[in-house]
């Protein structure tokens, strides 16, 4: 498996953690139904409000799931930032992850590494965590 | 009276339970019951929604537009036309 996403996308995600930091950020990247394809950003509002956790919204959480049904959409990506770790699942992430056709992203902007971050996806599937490529383009097909 | 017949839609990590259906119906007059009605025809379902009795802290669970932790949880009352929810958490941590 590999996670297609544009340039453009990759740095409206980093540019989220570095200003929500030291706080986690997070958010999805939409497309249509099906189609595995990561073309509407959104960031979400991290609920917790906290270096090392996050949780969308309760009343985010619907409207997001309203809007993707409404639209014939899919939730194509699930991504969030590690502040002080790698980008690698936590247990918690993992216990946490309801989207068996989702990439779960995760990006870490650790200070050990600065200026250099992490980007990296994975399926996270009844548990298991598998990483995949990460495909950098310059524009999702239509 | 019986009690309504309550939409219930299902989000994609729980359909293995329900035949992949992505929205059911069940009788009942408050939360508690609509879970104990789903479960009785969905064998687990009911264990994976609550925990020692309670909500689970990572499953939502919206009553038309509004979370059933403001409306008293598990005791919430249902009426006929009423459409419920079922959403798991988007949540993690380092």
């Amino acid at each position: 498996m590999t996670l297609r996403i544009t340039a453009a996308h990759v740095e409206a995600i980093l540019e989220q953690s570095r200003a929500e930091y030291p706080d986690e950020c997070c958010g999805v990247i939409l497309g249509p139904e099906g189609s595995d394809s990561a073309q509407v950003l959104k960031p979400m509002i991290n609920a917790a409000h906290s270096p090392t956790f996050y949780e969308f919204d309760s009343k985010d959480l619907l409207a997001l799931y309203r809007e993707v049904d409404d639209n014939s959409q899919e939730i194509v990506v699930v991504y969030h930032s590690h502040t002080e770790t790698e980008a690698y699942p936590s247990r918690t992430d993992i216990s946490y992850a309801s989207e068996p056709g989702a990439h779960y992203v995760l990006v870490s902007t650790r200070k050990e590494i600065a200026p250099e971050n992490e980007f990296r996806s994975y399926r996270i599937i009844d548990g298991v965590v598998t990483e995949e490529d990460v495909e950098i383009v310059t524009r999702i097909g239509d | 009276m019986s009690a309504p017949i309550i939409e219930v839609r299902i989000p994609t990590i729980l359909r293995p339970y329900t035949n992949s259906e992505k929205v059911v119906s069940a009788e009942a007059t408050t939360l508690e019951e609509l879970i104990s009605s789903l479960d009785s025809k969905f064998t687990g379902l009911g264990e994976r929604l609550l925990e020692n009795g309670e909500l689970r802290r990572f499953i939502n669970i919206y009553i038309n537009d509004e979370d059933v932790r403001f409306m008293g949880s598990l005791a919430a009352t249902l009426k006929a036309g009423d459409s419920v929810t079922i959403l798991p958490a988007v949540a993690g941590g380092c």
